[in-house]
């Protein structure tokens, strides 16, 4: 269905497997009696076997948001399909498995939010919800993004680059490195709730930059997605967006950015120092201690006999960030 | 209390073929049509892992239940799980080799040798290979009592399966937890079985 879809055409929802088939496929089967069977089910998420008896659910509503293309940041690359996008994520805060998001964070509150801008800084102020999508002019940027995990997308996001956030926040010449924080509301994040719904993270979810990656035209503060606001499994209503680093450091629903002198904590690290490093970035020399960083599999569209198998590349093809690094040893900061 | 003959053994032979294959089939359609979620390859992967873990499991369940119930003709369902477990096993690490490397044989050495929670899958593996191989009686016969020496392996085999699946997640949940108490439980039920083994070997 997506073979066509070619780079700067923004898919219709037309062209996209209704959501609600995909968000609802595990409850029907289990209304179907597969319960006891649910292990060996696990995995299992067909969607248009499910949707002859899909009954909708209520699911997060996306809004389309006004937008202009940056040409300099289309990519002729495929596009990873937006029923894809929006249903294989890694948000622990909703559960640990790739469609779990999809499932639970449809009834995430976005709206009101509240972006604070704090700390080493000469004008903090807060983003309200409208300050999102108004307060700068929101591009269109396709952008490559690796996971960690050895799989990778081609993503439309829609945003603004972090450093006209920055600029108007003055940062005193003592702030040294950005940290951003996630939503923290057990309430509605069943992952914080539980830790062996949340994979034994101690939630928020915290993240860092050094200034200069801060500052790089490339970090885009993400808004949307497919020409439309954030859905909240991919982090609505703003996240992060660090095309050649590793996907955990692009934080999702972000509530703090806080300029620092020192090192900010960032949660993968703390969790497995040993795996995950504060730098991250995409480095196909350098193996994750249990498999091969060399090469990653493009998610796009076609099943299993697709070749999809390419080999990665250093900073994820952006090699412009290179120079960001010069003399540093990327084989010790990972 | 129901006995269970001959006759009962067949059918749930059927039913063991018949849940199996059409599992298999059923995901092995989806993942060909891109219908099994975003990867299709990741998922395929998960699917015959998992479903060979669960079937070991049910494979070692039998005995426990035969003797707890006396259904001595149970015994004779046992052979046909063990072999549907290294079947999954064997789509297992096929998937991983023909979708996920797409045939880089190269890159699969290297993970089995480099990668210890792959080494420890394979190994688990090796042994349900070998234990298939040696499932006809008549080569269980001609192996006399070095045949059940080797079976016993197939606790070893558990262990490294289950090893591997822990290994391979980013933290911990619930399911891995309850598949790590349920082997737990299972080999428990074989401790005499184990510590004879242990002094044998010692």
């Amino acid at each position: 269905m997506f073979k066509e879809q070619s780079i700067g055409k923004v898919l219709t929802e037309n062209d996209v497997t209704d959501e609600n088939i995909f968000l609802n496929r595990r409850k029907m089967l289990k209304r179907m009696g597969f319960v006891g069977a649910g292990s060996l089910l696990a995995t299992s998420q067909n969607a248009n076997a499910i949707s002859l008896f899909g009954k909708k659910k209520e699911s997060f509503v996306t809004a389309p948001v006004a937008h202009t293309k940056n040409t300099e940041y289309q990519i002729t690359e495929t596009l990873t399909p937006e029923s894809k996008v929006t249903t294989y994520n890694n948000f622990y805060e909703f559960g640990t498995s790739k469609s779990d998001p999809a499932e639970n964070a449809q009834s995430l509150t976005v709206n009101p939010w509240e972006v604070k801008i704090t700390g080493a800084v000469e004008k903090s102020f807060t983003l309200s919800y409208d300050d999102l999508y108004n307060m700068f002019d929101i591009e269109e940027r396709i952008y490559r993004f690796r996971c960690v995990e050895a799989w990778s997308m081609v993503i439309p996001w829609l945003g603004f680059p972090l450093y006209k956030l920055i600029k108007k926040a003055k940062p005193l010449s003592k702030a040294k490195y950005v940290a951003f924080k996630t939503l923290y509301r057990p309430s509605e994040m069943p992952g914080q709730k539980s830790r062996f719904v949340g994979g034994g993270i101690d939630y928020p979810y915290v993240e860092g930059l050094r200034m200069d990656e801060a500052m790089h035209p490339l970090t885009l503060m993400s808004v949307g997605v497919y020409g439309k606001t954030l859905p909240p499994q991919n982090g609505a209503p703003i996240r992060l967006v660090v095309p050649w680093k590793y996907g955990f450091k692009s934080i999702k629903s972000v509530v703090e950015i806080n300029f620092t002198e020192k090192e900010p904590p960032t949660t993968w690290n703390i969790l497995a120092p040993q795996e995950y490093g504060f730098y991250a970035n995409v480095n196909p020399a350098v193996s994750h201690p249990r498999w091969s960083q060399a090469s990653e599999r493009r998610i796009t569209s076609g099943g299993l006999l697709t070749r999809n198998r390419i080999d990665t590349l250093p900073f994820n093809g952006y090699s412009e960030v290179a120079s960001l690094y010069d003399g540093m040893n990327l084989r010790k900061y990972y | 209390m129901v006995r269970i003959t001959p006759k009962h053994v067949l059918l749930i032979k059927c039913v063991i073929h018949l849940v199996a294959l059409s599992y298999l089939i059923v995901h092995y359609y989806w993942a060909f049509t891109d219908n099994l979620g975003a990867d299709p390859v990741k998922a395929i992967i998960h699917f015959t892992g998992m479903g060979s873990i669960n079937l070991l499991l049910i494979t070692l369940c039998v005995s426990p239940v035969a003797k707890k119930y006396r259904q001595a003709n149970l015994m004779k369902t046992r052979r046909l799980l063990g072999l549907y477990t290294a079947f999954y096993a064997l789509c297992h690490i096929s998937n991983y080799l023909f979708f996920d490397l797409q045939f880089d044989w190269g890159n699969l050495l290297q993970d089995i040798i480099k990668r210890p929670y792959i080494t420890v899958g394979f190994l688990s593996f090796v042994i349900l290979v070998a234990l298939s191989i040696t499932s006809p009686s008549a080569i269980q016969r001609a192996m006399k009592r070095t045949w059940q020496k080797l079976h016993n392996y197939v606790y070893l085999s558990l262990v490294l399966g289950i090893t591997h699946y822990l290994w391979s997640l980013k933290t911990l949940t619930t399911e891995p937890l309850i598949y790590l108490l349920m082997s737990c439980f299972l080999l428990y039920l074989r401790k005499d079985k184990i510590t004879l083994f242990k002094r044998r070997v010692t």
